[in-house]
């Protein structure tokens, strides 16, 4: 394919010097250059037939080379044919690196700092802004969609019941059996269902289902919204005089707020159903004696505090999915980020709110 | 003529980057105006800033009469009205039908019955040759279709200023060829005051409007057809004249 040799201090260079070859002819020029050292190359290019763009490239640069080896080189005249595409591979100059100004670090943390203070101020108006828009809707009704609401109460609770019923049955089985090891100690086995009740109905239930929420309609919320802002379609609606918070965002909050604690009763209820199983046929209760003794234990205060929390719960998830959606920037990457931001924000959300409730009921 | 929209000294940026800077501008009730320049000068920007969707770091911008800076909800609401947009992809609502995406500005802005309504989408539908797809939803259309769905739905609401970006950019020459009559029809018809960015050279040589260029971010030509075919300025010129050395 190609063949190098030297006679004296020329180099012959004969048939092809392309992409294909040329790692293999700069290993042997390498060591033409090392093993016979001279000050002064010639390079014969007369008997070269074939040249693309990168042995053109090399060409150019083998005076580079042999200045590694402290020689110097020069080229020889190029056949006829080869000689506009050596001219069309002229090497660029080197781009000078342009390297951003280095900020004091006070600048920076300032910086830093204002553009947290403008996201928090971007999220409270946001949330002031949705909340407001949603309790504007009840009485406004023609700006809530009927359709869009009952589209999204539909996927965010019905299709997440199965998924939420059975991860809240083996939570509750998983608890009375956690429970049950610590009280047969003290022969108080029956007591498992007044914990197994209290615990579901005021923390696990409502938790669980949020959590399962977030990652399952909040990720979709952020997706969904974060997609209609790279369409245009945010803007389409804006241009039509259409808010997008109101025709968008609102119905999803209306559906999240009304599902979300109806989720969480069944989930209670699942929950519950889960330990009683375990109680009956793992403990050897029975199932009259653990059902009584979870009625008994159960205060109606416990349950309305669990489906407040999970209202505020639904309330947050929105927001926090909403505000993450609207202010995605970039492409599919961006709509990923977007989504991953939405749950994670959206599980300190909900732990900080839970947190929030235990100290203000408890 | 009245006045349309009036741009005063704008200056628009992202960040740190100045996108447009001191354009001053002026379009006339019923007249076409084209802006035009290459990729990145700051059409769509510009378009985005008339039509309220960017504020503007200097400068205003004047449209039907109202100063879009100082607007409140009321009157941004009242303006919104007025104009009809068709985004460079279409910007149609995904989870709406054709029928719904051009019914959505008409049950949102007025009281007219679901039979009107449809009576209305099924015109509109029909004005742009896609009469029977109301049942279709977007992601069913082709590229060409969407862009002649969305240009229904600017539609609407019988706009008084019809903004299009980019309106036959990415369509077969057939297609592009069609939207470009139809915005003629509209324009001619109607006398509806259109504006479009585009720099598809046969669109801009069809549509025979009034021509604002834009080059990093400043007008640098603002004239007709004819005048800018003419122009031996660095800029036009080799727009005009694709391929050819400058004068």
């Amino acid at each position: 394919m190609s063949s190098i040799y030297i006679e004296g201090s020329t180099l012959f260079l004969k048939e092809a010097l392309v992409l294909a070859n040329l790692s293999e002819i700069e290993k042997a020029i390498r060591l033409l250059f090392s093993e016979s050292p001279s000050d002064r190359w010639q390079v014969n290019l007369d008997a070269l037939e074939r040249l693309d763009t990168a042995g053109a490239l090399f060409l150019h640069q083998l005076p580079d080379l042999a200045d590694q080896y402290k020689s110097s080189l020069s080229l020889g005249p190029l056949p006829e044919h080869l000689k506009s595409i050596f001219k069309f591979a002229t090497p660029l100059p080197n781009a000078v690196a342009s390297t951003p100004p280095h900020l004091p670090f006070l600048e920076r943390f300032g910086a830093a700092i204002f553009r947290l203070s403008q996201r928090a101020a971007d999220f409270l108006y946001l949330m002031a802004d949705l909340s407001y828009f949603s309790m504007q809707a009840v009485w406004n009704r023609r700006t809530l969609r009927r359709d869009a609401f009952v589209d999204q109460a539909y996927s965010i609770g019905a299709q997440a019941l199965p998924i939420i019923g059975l991860i809240l049955f083996l939570i509750g089985a998983v608890s009375a059996l956690q429970s049950a090891a610590q009280l047969r100690q003290f022969g108080a086995d029956i007591f498992v269902a007044d914990l197994l009740a209290i615990g579901i109905t005021t923390e696990l239930g409502p938790l669980m289902t949020a959590i399962m929420v977030a990652g399952r309609s909040g990720s979709a919320i952020a997706a969904e919204i974060a997609t209609m802002k790279f369409s245009e379609e945010l803007d389409a609606l804006r241009t039509m005089a259409l808010d997008p918070l109101r025709f968008v965002a609102v119905p999803k909050m209306w559906a999240m707020v009304a599902t979300v604690p109806l989720l969480t009763i069944l989930a209670d209820f699942i929950g519950i159903l889960g330990g009683t199983v375990i109680g009956v046929f793992s403990m050897g209760i029975s199932p009259t004696a653990f059902i009584t003794q979870i009625i008994s234990s159960l205060f109606l205060k416990d349950i309305v505090t669990g489906l407040v929390k999970s209202a505020f719960f639904a309330w947050i998830i929105t927001v926090i999915a909403v505000y993450r959606g609207i202010n995605f920037s970039g492409g599919a990457v961006g709509v990923g980020q977007a989504i991953t931001s939405a749950v994670v924000s959206s599980l300190v959300g909900i732990i900080v709110l839970d947190l929030a409730f235990n100290l203000l009921f408890y | 003529m009245e006045t349309a929209i009036r741009i005063d000294n704008l200056r628009v940026d992202y960040g740190e980057t100045t996108v447009l800077s001191g354009i001053d501008a002026e379009i006339k009730k019923g007249e076409i105006a084209v802006i035009l320049g290459s990729s990145g000068c700051g059409k769509s920007t510009l378009l985005k800033t008339i039509t309220g969707l960017i504020e503007p770091r200097q400068g205003h911008v004047e449209v039907l009469g109202y100063n879009t800076a100082t607007l409140d909800e009321e009157d941004q609401s009242k303006l919104a009205t007025r104009l009809g947009v068709m985004f460079q992809y279409g910007a149609l609502l995904n989870s709406l039908t054709v029928g719904e995406n051009i019914a959505l500005p008409l049950e949102m802005h007025t009281d007219l019955p679901r039979a009107q309504i449809n009576q209305i989408v099924r015109l509109r539908l029909d004005s742009v040759s896609l009469e029977g797809t109301q049942d279709r939803m977007p992601s069913e259309l082709s590229g060409g279709m969407r862009k002649r769905v969305a240009l229904a739905r600017a539609m609407a609401l019988d706009p008084e200023i019809l903004f299009c970006d980019e309106p036959s950019a990415g369509l077969d020459p057939v297609t592009a060829a069609e939207i470009d009559r139809l915005l003629l029809t509209l324009n001619r018809s109607l006398g509806i005051t259109i504006v479009i960015v585009t720099h598809e050279l046969l669109s801009i040589n069809r549509l025979d409007g009034r021509l604002i260029m834009l080059n990093g971010g400043q007008v640098v030509f603002s004239g007709t057809v004819e005048e800018a075919q003419r122009s031996k300025h660095s800029v036009v010129y080799p727009f005009f004249h694709p391929g050819e050395a400058s004068p």
